[in-house]
């Protein structure tokens, strides 16, 4: 029996009457993938916001391998393992490839202000090994040779990746995907899907994923759930999610 | 990533260039050409370079507004001022070993520096949590109130301390202008900055600065940056405080520290390039050299400030050099590398 990663029971957040996710309950287990699929507005950026502490529930809990994750401020979500790439890209512009994934080692470095500042041996090894490390992460990446790029010069393909790169930089547990494939041609979205099968065997993390590509979503989940209007309207596997008449009717807008 | 080799080489490069640059003061104050004015301008530079360089940390690389900074340089002077002042009667009664004036001058200085640093984590806790014009307006208000609150301590007004009073100029301060001294710890302030800059505290405020959201989505406590920041830069403000109330004069107003000098500072640290420590140093140099050789001007010094920012703006929108940096050691080895200019590429759109 695998290990459950993110647990989430009865979530919900209201903005003043708007009930944005109401009763939202998710249970994803130790390298499970699965989909979170729904119309437009139906929330879904509004549950990964739960998830990361942007916002904070108005109802029900969330735990995270078993810690109730409530109430926590993003940083301390993040160091406790879970990470997320935003629906519109959020990197770090005006910084360079290297650098976008070495802030996300900041969170575990030893180095303080002074051992910073006096350029200790102790800093320098610690600038050198995670500098190593981020090279090692770009190229699973094939971003290794632009590691010197300034983040916002990146082809668009590049930055979606870049992103999820810096996400697994964090060393998380469980990883949210905001529509990855969003804005890509065909091939590049084939590129995305070979990226994401690579990364869950390689660090065997849990992945949320949202996207409106359905052909991508049909063709990696293992279990997808549905949100209408800020609630699940439907769940499970693929097939039957592609058969289920609540699921049509939503996406056909009854 | 530099190897060892090159580190010390680097290391070597900056060393060297230290040197040069005293010898040539050296040279020149031998030759008998460092008179009392000279000498003026040279101090009021490096406690300007001081200011500019904490200011543009962060503003520049932390990306917020502050307009108080000469709120912390006052606190820094007077508590350096009035902490020298009480070693010079302490070991004129006798109830202290004497000690070096050089060495007063350095307990003063930390004295100033640790003490404006309590004044911007006092500050910083509850106006970094605003952004934008609301921080600008509040640092601007706390600055004020910093001065007003100096004006009317007893201990900080005539000759200070138990025998002070209130809302006069502090006299009879301690004069430290050797050049040298004062040249070597403005050089220390801005290696340390700079060294900040380049490690995982400066990586990371430019990534605040770049992105709040996204910084915290990887793991960054923003806020304990942001205010570790607005410390560290109000700590270097202290020191120029303190080098600014021993210049000679022997005298400190708090109408020195108005929101105008402030004003100035920002001015600078905009002119310069908001992220350049070379363009932080050398628009600190510059006005302050500026209106002394400009005299004739000195009523429209002001006016002169507005156009030459307009014409920044208009001309250079990202200050006088950008981001740019400049580097002895590759001007020497010639591996200069061309900068990505970010200027351009980040216009595509909020998206
Ligand atoms: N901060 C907020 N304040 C008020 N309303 C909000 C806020 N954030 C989201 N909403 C509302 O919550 C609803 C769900 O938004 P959300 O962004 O989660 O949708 P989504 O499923 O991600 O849609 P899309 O597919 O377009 O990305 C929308 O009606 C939106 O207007
Ligand atoms: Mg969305």
């Amino acid at each position: 029996m695998p290990e459950t990663i993110l647990k989430a029971t009865n979530l919900g957040i209201a903005f003043g009457g708007l009930r944005a996710v109401h009763g939202f309950a998710i249970d994803i287990k130790e390298c499970e993938l699965v989909g979170l699929i729904g119309p437009n507005g139906a929330g879904k950026t509004t549950v990964f916001n739960l998830f990361t502490g942007v916002y904070k529930p108005t109802e029900g809990t969330f735990y995270l391998g078993g810690h109730l994750m409530n109430g926590k401020k993003t940083h301390e979500i993040v160091a406790a393992g879970i990470a997320r790439t935003f629906q519109n890209i959020r990197l770090f512009k005006k910084m360079t490839v290297m650098e976008n994934v070495l802030i996300a080692f900041t969170k575990d470095m030893k180095s303080n202000l002074l051992s910073s500042i006096l350029r200790l041996g102790s800093f320098w090894k610690e600038e050198e090994s995670i500098r190593q490390k981020a090279l090692e992460l770009l190229a699973v990446f094939n971003l290794q040779d632009k590691a010197d790029w300034m983040a916002g010069n990146l082809p668009y393909g590049q930055q979606r990746k870049l992103e999820i790169a810096r996400a697994l930089a964090t060393n998380a547990k469980m990883l949210l995907l905001d529509e990855p494939a969003a804005g890509m041609n065909p091939t590049e979205t084939a590129e995305l899907l070979e990226c994401i099968n690579t990364i869950r065997k390689k660090f065997s993390i849990s992945i949320l994923l949202i996207e409106h590509d359905m052909s991508l979503v049909m063709n990696i989940c293992e279990r997808i759930v549905v949100i209408d209007y800020g609630e699940i309207i439907a769940q499970g596997l693929p097939q039957e999610i592609s058969h289920d008449p609540k699921v049509i009717a939503a996406y056909l807008g009854e | 990533m530099d190897n060892q080799k090159v580190r010390t080489k680097k290391l070597l490069v900056s060393l060297v260039g230290v040197g040069v640059l005293m010898l040539a003061v050296f040279i020149f104050d031998s030759l008998g050409m460092m008179d009392n004015y000279i000498r003026g301008i040279f101090i009021q530079s490096c406690f300007a370079i001081i200011m500019v360089t904490s200011l543009n940390l962060v503003m520049g690389y932390l990306g917020q507004i502050a307009l108080g900074h000469a709120g912390f340089m006052a606190v820094g002077a007077y508590t350096s001022a009035l902490v020298t002042k009480a070693i010079g009667l302490a070991i004129k009664a006798e109830t202290m070993a004497p000690i070096s004036p050089m060495l007063q001058f350095f307990i003063g200085i930390l004295c100033g520096a640790l003490a404006a640093a309590l004044f911007g984590l006092i500050v910083g806790i509850p106006a970094l949590r605003l952004r934008g014009d609301y921080l600008a307006i509040i640092t601007l208000g706390f600055g004020e109130i910093i001065r007003v609150v100096i004006q009317n301590l007893p201990f900080a007004g005539g000759k200070g301390l138990a025998s002070g009073q209130a809302g006069q100029a502090l006299i009879g301060i301690m004069r430290m202008n050797d050049i040298y001294v004062i040249m070597l710890v403005t050089m220390v302030c801005v290696g340390i900055m700079i060294a900040f800059v380049r490690s995982k505290f400066g990586r990371a405020i430019m990534a605040i600065r770049d992105d709040d959201i996204a910084s915290s989505s990887t793991g960054l406590n923003t806020t304990y940056y942001k205010v570790l920041t607005f410390v560290f830069s109000a700590f270097f403000a202290g020191v120029a405080g303190a080098i600014y109330a021993h210049r000679g004069l022997g005298t400190l107003q708090h109408s020195d520290f108005t929101f105008l000098k402030s004003t100035e500072y920002v001015i600078m640290v905009v002119l310069g390039g908001m992220g350049s420590m070379t363009g932080a140093v050398v628009a600190a140099i510059t006005l302050s050299v500026l209106p002394e050789a400009l005299r004739a001007f000195s009523e429209y010094r002001m006016l002169v400030y507005s156009v030459m920012l307009i014409l920044v703006m208009m001309f250079r929108p990202t200050g006088l050099f950008g981001s740019y940096e400049f580097s002895l050691y590759q001007l020497l080895t010639k591996r200069r590398k061309k900068a990505v200019e970010p200027e351009q590429t980040a216009a595509k759109g909020d998206n």
